[in-house]
């Protein structure tokens, strides 16, 4: 623990940490482009310069200059002044002054900091370097002449996308930062780099002169793309949400987020369901909302019990969920069901259906067994965990299942069946191992042998001695434990509840599943016109995740709170507020009238669900007894990352992605 | 470098599928030996002049490094493609583009530009080189490059993997003559001086002479 001070204020940092780490630990600011808290130090662009005694009667660079005992470092002298006006005159050497139209502009690294520590104007009279523009895919527009050669963008895609697809080519004054051979960046985390770019070389392609930062309206939210629960700023202006950013949570997605996570939400402007609609002679006709629920009411009239079902989609936040269940069970039904992929899960308390160890603790994990689980895809920011454990710290990752390109050195065990017997190599390491994981994805899981498959698994984790903690089940649904927290099940799965005797159904938001049954009464509730809303006899417009107060889960178990960013379109509604009108006019009034309301009767059954975070989970599983193997081997449960629901389907820039970065449609050039 | 001309697509799929030849597989093996298997991506530059001799002997030029040799080397070594590219880039002795048979760096930093490189540079446009092209016949490629560190016998150029020194007019373009006409032009210094010793006789050190 090494002491020193930083402008005579006198600080204690922790051994290994840098003088940059020890100057703002003192409060004091040290400007900065290279350098960054989760990437690799490169110490290239020089502006973090501070004067330390003892050493070199010269300016060093702080972020890369260990803190030791009794170094006296100064920032705010003379020296280091004129120091940074050089590095920044230097900087701007080849930068041009295209602020007014440059993207950045208004959170710019470079902007703002030559405005504190520039020299404010210029001595430079001679050419500016140019730079030709690079390709870089759907998502990431380019203007290297900015470049300032920070290589953050390249540290990124090798440390933490675990793509080598960005790097520096030539040398000196003609470096220049590329995909290799302008290729389309693939990794699904490649929105980060427009983050992480201090300048606006690399900016948002979709967002490109959409607006300027102090114009958005920033509301804090919970992304429902995947089960990560990623932490998101969503940025409006008016009722259109324009970008989506990540927040910082250390515990959850650090601070990236997926390329779905930002550019699905672009989808939420398009293909809207904006008033009721009531099908009348086989068409639907556009309907006022008493229309609708009269409609409703005669749909359901004669019907009683579980004649009447619900499924529950991939997309909702816990409140609209117990407003169904409420008015289910007010119905009389208890034919209800949120696993609308048909996934088994073990018996048990909380334990048995979260990701036990922490999206943060599989960082720790030394062993990991994947079964039928795709990270990369199925939860991209639980794959940058898995690498840091695996490439950081030397975990082992076994899998069974198709073989995918996990980014890190995987040793590929088999299928299904290989879990009956596992090999010696991969059940002496998880035997031997100090801090074992079992992740099961939902390839794995909605399969016919899933009972085998956890039996399996169970066997295996009594033989290595893994208790609850090392057991996981990726989610991919951002409803699902919030589902299964509030008992939005049913005995027999979907399959019973979309079986026989089946009168009526109320579809939520689930778009995934066909659920145009024969002579079923269909009301469709959600807020995009997809797979759900396709033969529906009634469609209630709701509202989509940024358009309303929700709690999520996420697949850890972590509670976390979503606001409102924007009102949703035309006469859509809460989906909480959608229901509590139909129950009254279904006769069985709901007993909330209020959204806080609604919260107050969540939390009085569901205390955990009143409080952000973890709540301790009952480490019971009950792996069951088993069954036979299928032979068929497991397959990917998601085909295309990009359009894995109704609002990521309707994004322009998925469906982009979607054919350019993985079915390999030939690029679309500008029409510029 | 990124000022000189670029191949086209086909002179780069003109090397697909390309492999070692039997003598420099044994050559690859060597080198691939001086470094522990963890840390074969060292191995890097000598397996990217390697590459580069091989496709200057089958092209009978001074050789370049197309895409498919450059992820050919990155497959063996076990490396991204983008790091093959990123070392091929930054160092001006890999050539990106087709050569001629002859390539001629002449050095225009200030010692040699004092001592006359104008000289030397104008020699070898008066012989049709010109800077970043290669001659119509194929023979010889001009490339202006910075110091190579033989300041001491300056003007130079360095032509494939000798270098003349002391040159002027005259003898710069004997040299390209010479090497015209298929014949080995004496390298090094084309004064009378050993090496970088002083011309003449010795012009210091004197009272410890014999």
């Amino acid at each position: 623990m090494p002491k020193l001070t930083v402008d005579g204020i006198e600080v204690e940092v922790p051994a290994g940490a840098t003088v940059l780490q020890a100057c703002e630990l003192a409060g004091k600011e040290v400007p900065r482009f290279c350098y960054h808290e989760r990437l690799s130090i490169a110490g290239n662009c020089r502006m973090c310069l501070v004067e330390v005694k003892p050493g070199p009667p010269k300016p060093q660079a702080s972020c890369a200059l260990p803190a030791a005992e009794g170094q006296e470092v100064r920032t705010d002298s003379p020296l280091v002044k004129k120091a940074r006006e050089g590095v920044m005159e230097f900087l701007l050497i080849n930068h041009p002054l295209d602020c007014p139209i440059c993207d950045q502009g208004g959170e710019c690294d470079l902007q703002d900091q030559s405005v504190a520590y520039g020299r404010g104007r210029t001595r430079y009279t001679e050419n500016k370097r140019a730079v030709t523009e690079k390709y870089m895919g759907p998502i990431i527009k380019t203007a290297m002449t900015r470049c300032i050669h920070c290589t953050r963008c390249v540290r990124f895609a090798e440390e933490v996308a675990g793509t080598d697809e960005i790097g520096a080519l030539y040398r000196g004054e003609n470096m220049q930062i590329t995909s290799y051979l302008e290729a389309a960046v693939k990794s699904e985390l490649s929105g980060n780099v427009i983050d992480l770019c201090p300048v606006g070389a690399l900016t948002s392609k979709p967002y490109a002169f959409e607006a300027r930062p102090w114009e958005l309206t920033k509301t804090s939210g919970i992304c429902v793309m995947d089960a990560v629960g990623t932490n998101i700023r969503i940025d409006a202006r008016g009722p259109a949400v324009l970008r989506v950013l990540p927040r910082v949570n250390d515990d959850v997605n650090e601070e990236w987020a997926s390329d779905k996570t930002r550019y699905a939400p672009l989808g939420l402007s398009k293909r809207r369901l904006d008033k009721p609609y009531v099908r009348r002679a086989g068409k639907l006709e556009a309907a006022s909302w008493a229309e609708a629920f009269a409609a409703v009411k005669t749909g359901l009239s004669d019907l009683s019990g579980n004649q009447i079902g619900a499924v529950a989609g991939e997309l909702l936040d816990v409140e609209s969920m117990v407003a169904l269940k409420d008015l289910m069970k007010s119905l009389g039904s208890d034919r209800f069901e949120c696993r609308t992929d048909g996934m088994a899960l073990p018996g048990g308390g909380a334990g048995a259906y979260r990701f036990n160890t922490g999206i943060a603790g599989i960082e720790d994990a030394d062993v990991v067994l994947l079964v039928g689980a795709n990270p990369r895809w199925d939860a991209p920011l639980v794959n940058t965990r898995l690498r840091k454990a695996v490439v950081k710290k030397g975990a082992k990752v076994f899998n069974v299942g198709p073989e995918v390109d996990l980014t890190y050195p995987v040793t590929q065990l088999g299928d299904g069946a290989v879990l009956g017997k596992l090999p010696k190599a991969a059940a002496d390491a998880l035997k031997s191992a100090t801090r074992p994981a079992i992740i099961v994805g939902a390839a794995a899981l909605t399969r016919g042998d899933a009972p085998a498959i956890l039996a399996a698994l169970g066997k295996i984790a009594r033989a290595a001695k893994i208790g609850a903690e090392g057991f996981n089940v990726l989610h991919t649904a951002a409803s699902r434990v919030g589902g299964l927290d509030i008992g939005f099940t049913h005995d027999g799965g979907i399959a019973e509840v979309l079986g026989s005797g089946l009168k009526a159904l109320i579809v939520h938001g689930a778009d995934e599943i066909d659920t145009n049954l024969e002579g079923v009464f269909k009301v469709y509730i959600g807020h995009h016109g997809d797979l759900g809303a396709r033969g529906a006899d009634v469609i209630l417009p709701s509202a989509s995740f940024a358009e309303k107060d929700g709690t999520y889960v996420n697949m850890e178990g972590r509670v976390q709170r979503s606001y409102r960013a924007v009102f949703a379109p035309g006469d859509a509604r809460e989906d909480w507020a959608i229901l509590r009108a139909l129950s009254e006019v279904l006769g069985s009034k709901l007993p909330y009238d209020s959204f806080a309301a609604l919260r107050a009767r969540i939390a009085a059954e569901w205390p955990h669900l009143a409080e952000e975070g973890i709540a301790p989970a009952s480490g019971e599983i009950d792996f069951g007894t088993g069954g036979d193997f299928d032979a068929a081997p497991i397959g990917r449960f998601i085909h295309d990352f990009y359009l894995t629901n109704a609002v990521a389907r309707a994004s322009e820039v998925m469906q982009d992605c979607s054919a350019t970065l993985l079915h390999g449609a030939p690029a679309l050039e500008a029409a510029e | 470098m990124s000022h000189a001309a670029s191949a086209t697509p086909e002179q780069h799929h003109a090397f697909d599928g390309f492999d070692w030849t039997p003598e420099n597989a044994k050559r690859v093996k060597v080198i691939l030996a001086r470094y522990p298997e963890v840390r074969k991506q060292s191995a890097v530059m000598p397996l990217l002049d390697l590459a580069q001799r091989q496709v200057g002997a089958q092209t009978k030029t001074q050789g370049w490094l197309p895409i498919p040799v450059i992820e050919f080397i990155a497959g063996l070594l076990g490396m991204p493609y983008i790091r093959v590219l990123e070392v091929a880039t930054f160092y001006t002795m890999y050539n990106l583009a087709p050569v001629g048979r002859h390539h001629v760096q002449v050095c225009g930093t200030t010692p040699c530009m004092l001592r006359g490189s104008d000289d030397v540079m104008k020699a070898c446009k008066d012989k049709g080189l010109a800077k970043g092209h290669t001659t119509a016949d194929g023979l010889f490629t001009l490339t202006e490059v910075e110091c190579m560190g033989t300041c001491a016998n300056a003007p130079m150029v360095q032509i494939n993997d000798d270098n003349y020194e002391d040159l002027d007019y005259a003898s710069m373009t004997r040299i390209l003559e010479e090497l015209a006409a298929g014949k080995a032009p004496k390298t090094g210094p084309q004064i009378d001086r050993q090496n970088s010793a002083p011309v003449g006789e010795q012009t210091s050190l004197k009272e410890y002479m014999a």
